[in-house]
C-alpha cells in the first residue's frame, strides 16, 4: 500500500489498549512529561508552525484556538473533546478512539495544561457506546498513575476527565448543542454570542476540539524526526485521517500525507470502484459536504486544492458513488438525513429542509417546473444565510454544489444523469 | 425531601436496585441524565423508559420530570414507549444505500422473513424494522444495528437468515 504514512496511526496495534503499562512501554505519556516542562504558549506556537487545522469540519487553526483559550479570563476552564462523529461516511474518530485510546487521554491532559483548564470532557456519540468501557478504563488507569487528578507530575496542575454519552442526535456535534447535552438537557443549539470559548459548559470558558485534532498533539510533541512537517506542503502540512466508503472495493480508514491525489485514495487505498464501474460523483466531508464529478481525480487532497476544485476536506469522509445511483436519487438520500436530523427549532432549517425534499421528489418524478427549481435554489441560499446553527447553514452545501457540477440534472424536461 | 430508602416507589424492588446501580456508576450526577437513560432503558426487555421510571429518576436526581421527558423526546436513541425486543435498524444514509444490490437484498429479505414492512412490528412484539441515519459503520455495509450492536457484511441471504435465527 503506497501513500500511507504512520504518524497518527503509529500506535495502532502496537500496544494493549486496556493497559496503561503497555502504552507506557511504547513511549506513552512522554509527550505529557515534555509538555509540562514547556511554556504553554510555546506549545501553541509549535502547533501553529505546522499549521494544524481543526479536523471537525470548520478547519479553524488549532494553535490559535488554544492560544485564545489561554487568553480568556475566567476560572475553572474546560476543554471538550467532540467525539460525536455524526457526519455521514465519517468514521475516522472511531478508529482513533478504538485503536489508540490512551493517546486521546494524553492529548486531553495536554490540552488542559495548555489552555489552563481544570476539567476535560469527552462527548461520545451513543452509537459508539461499545467503546465506552475502553475509555472509562483508560481514564481510571490514568488517574491511578497520577496523570489525572491533583498536582499532575508534581507540576501543581490539577485536571480531571469525564466521559459523556450522546443520545443519537447529529446536531449535538454543534458546539452549543453539545454543551447543553452535557448539561443534561435536550441538545438544541442556542444563539451566539456568547461564544462557548467565553461562556460554554456550565457557563465556564470552553475549548472544543475534534478527536483527531487533539490526537495529533502528543505525536507532534515527541516528533523528533519531524515526520509530520515532512508530509504535505504549503497550507496543508502533515497527515490526515480519511474514511472512504460507498461503491469502493476496500472501504475503510486511511492516514494519508496531504497532497495524495483523490485518484490514489480511491484506486490504491480504497481498492477502486466495485466491478470497475464509472464514478458518478464523489462527496467530500459527509452530508454537509460538497460534491464533484470524476474530473477531480487528479486533484491533490489538500485544503487549497480541494477548495479550488469546489469541495472541502470537512469531516474527512469521502463517499464514492458509481453510475448506478443518479445525482437526484443521491440528493434525496442526503436530504433525508437533514430532514431527520434538523432539530426543528428555527424556521429556515425546519421548513427549508421540508420544501427542498418535496421539490427533489418532484424532480425525480419529472413533475418539477422551472419555478420549483428556482424556489429550491432560493430556499437553499436563505437557509445558509439565516439558520440558527451550522446544521441549517450547511445542510444545502451538497445541493448547491450539485447544481453547479451537474446543471443538466436541474433542467426541466432534461434527462436525469 | 425523602431519601430513596424511605420513600415507597411504584417500582419492583429488583428494578429499583438495578436502576440505583446505574445511578451510582454515573455518580448520581443529574448532568449525566442522557447516559443514565440509555443504560436504564436497557434494563427493560422492551428498551424504553416507562413513566414510573421517569418519575423515579427525576426524584432521585432532583430533576424536573419535564427535563427527562424532553430528553426522551429529543434523543432518537431514547424511547418513552415500549419498543420491540429486537428493533432492527437499517441505515438509510447514502454510503450504505448506494450499495444498491446489497441494500435491496437486505431490506427485501428482512421484510419477507419477518413478514412486516418498514416501520412495523411483528405480531409477537419481538422485531421491528426501522430505518435510521448513519451510525458510523459505513465501511461495514450492508449492516443492521440491533440494540446497539452492529451486524455487518450481511451480503447474502444465508447470513441474514442466520442472524435472525440467532436472535431468540
Ligand atoms: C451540525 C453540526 C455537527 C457537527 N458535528 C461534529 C462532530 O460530530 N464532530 C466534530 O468534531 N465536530 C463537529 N462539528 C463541528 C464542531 O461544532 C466544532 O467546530 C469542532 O468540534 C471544533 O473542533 P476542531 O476545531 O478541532 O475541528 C459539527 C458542527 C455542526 C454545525
Ligand atoms: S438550523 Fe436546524 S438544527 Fe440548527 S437550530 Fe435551526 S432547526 Fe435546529
Ligand atoms: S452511511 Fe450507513 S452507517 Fe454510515
Amino acid at each position: 500500500m503506497s501513500n500511507q504514512v504512520k504518524f497518527l496511526t503509529k500506535n495502532f496495534g502496537q500496544y494493549d489498549t486496556s493497559s496503561i503499562g503497555s502504552y507506557m512501554d511504547i513511549g506513552g505519556f512522554e509527550a505529557l512529561r515534555k509538555a509540562v516542562t514547556m511554556d504553554p504558549e510555546k506549545i501553541c506556537d509549535m502547533i501553529t508552525e505546522v499549521k494544524v487545522r481543526g479536523r471537525g469540519g470548520a478547519e479553524y487553526p488549532l494553535g490559535r484556538k488554544w492560544s485564545q483559550a489561554r487568553a480568556v479570563v475566567g476560572e475553572n476552564k474546560i476543554v471538550v473533546c467532540n467525539a460525536d462523529e455524526g457526519e455521514t461516511t465519517t468514521f475516522k474518530d472511531r478508529e482513533l478512539i478504538q485503536k489508540d485510546p490512551f493517546n486521546l487521554i494524553e492529548a486531553l491532559i495536554i490540552a488542559g495544561y495548555v489552555c489552563g483548564a481544570t476539567d476535560g470532557y469527552i462527548y461520545m456519540r451513543a452509537e459508539y457506546a461499545c467503546l465506552r468501557p475502553l475509555l472509562l478504563n483508560a481514564i481510571r488507569q490514568a488517574k491511578n498513575y497520577g496523570f489525572l487528578g491533583e498536582n499532575i507530575l508534581g507540576k501543581g496542575f490539577d485536571f480531571n476527565l469525564h466521559l459523556y454519552s450522546g443520545g443519537g442526535a447529529y446536531v449535538c456535534g454543534e458546539g452549543t448543542a453539545l454543551i447543553r447535552s452535557i448539561e443534561g438537557k435536550a441538545g438544541r443549539p442556542r444563539m451566539k454570542p456568547p461564544f462557548i470559548k467565553v461562556s460554554g459548559l456550565f457557563a465556564r470558558p470552553t475549548c472544543l476540539n475534534n478527536v483527531e485534532s487533539l490526537s495529533i498533539v502528543p505525536h507532534l510533541l515527541v516528533d523528533k524526526g519531524r515526520v509530520y512537517a515532512s508530509c504535505g506542503s504549503g497550507e496543508s502540512i502533515g497527515t490526515k485521517m480519511i474514511s472512504v466508503a460507498g461503491n469502493v472495493n476496500n472501504p475503510g480508514v486511511f492516514e494519508i500525507p496531504f497532497g495524495t491525489t483523490v485518484r490514489e485514495i480511491i484506486y490504491n487505498l480504497a481498492g477502486g470502484i466495485q466491478h470497475d464501474r464509472e464514478i458518478q460523483l464523489i462527496q467530500f466531508g459527509g452530508a454537509s459536504g460538497k460534491i464533484a464529478d470524476a474530473s477531480i481525480l487528479d486533484t491533490p487532497y489538500t485544503y487549497d486544492d480541494l477548495r479550488n476544485a469546489g469541495v472541502m476536506v470537512g469531516s474527512g469522509g469521502i463517499l464514492v458513488i458509481d453510475e448506478r445511483t443518479s445525482v437526484i436519487d443521491f440528493l434525496r438520500m442526503n436530504q433525508e438525513f437533514f430532514s431527520e436530523e434538523s432539530c426543528g427549532q428555527c424556521t429556515p432549517c425546519r421548513e427549508g429542509n421540508l420544501h427542498i425534499k418535496i421539490i427533489l421528489d418532484k424532480i425525480a418524478s419529472h413533475t418539477a417546473t422551472q419555478e420549483d427549481i428556482r424556489i429550491m435554489a432560493t430556499i437553499a441560499r436563505v437557509m445558509s444565510m439565516s439558520s440558527l446553527c451550522g446544521l441549517g447553514e450547511t445542510a444545502q452545501n451538497t445541493l448547491q454544489s450539485a447544481m453547479l457540477t451537474f446543471p443538466e440534472v436541474f433542467e426541466v424536461g432534461g434527462t436525469e444523469s | 425531601m425523602l431519601t430513596a430508602q424511605t420513600k415507597e416507589y411504584p417500582l419492583p424492588a429488583e428494578l429499583q436496585a438495578k436502576i440505583d446501580l446505574v445511578l451510582e456508576s454515573h455518580d448520581n450526577d443529574p448532568t449525566q441524565i442522557v447516559g443514565i437513560l440509555l443504560e436504564v432503558q436497557e434494563l427493560h426487555e422492551r428498551h424504553y423508559i416507562s413513566e414510573p421510571v421517569a418519575y423515579y429518576l427525576a426524584d432521585r436526581l432532583s430533576l424536573p420530570v419535564t427535563n427527562i421527558f424532553d430528553c426522551l423526546n429529543f434523543y432518537s436513541e431514547l424511547s418513552s414507549k415500549p419498543r420491540a425486543k429486537y428493533p432492527i435498524q437499517v441505515c438509510s444514509s447514502p454510503a450504505c444505500r448506494v450499495n444498491v444490490i446489497d441494500t435491496k437484498r437486505l431490506l427485501e429479505t428482512l421484510q419477507r422473513l419477518l413478514d412486516i414492512k418498514i416501520g412495523e412490528t411483528t405480531y409477537d412484539g419481538r422485531f421491528t424494522l426501522e430505518t435510521t441515519t448513519c451510525y458510523g459503520a459505513c465501511d461495514r455495509a450492508p449492516s443492521v444495528r440491533i440494540n446497539g450492536q452492529i451486524y455487518d457484511h450481511l451480503d447474502s441471504q444465508e447470513k441474514i437468515e442466520a442472524l435472525l435465527r440467532s436472535l431468540t
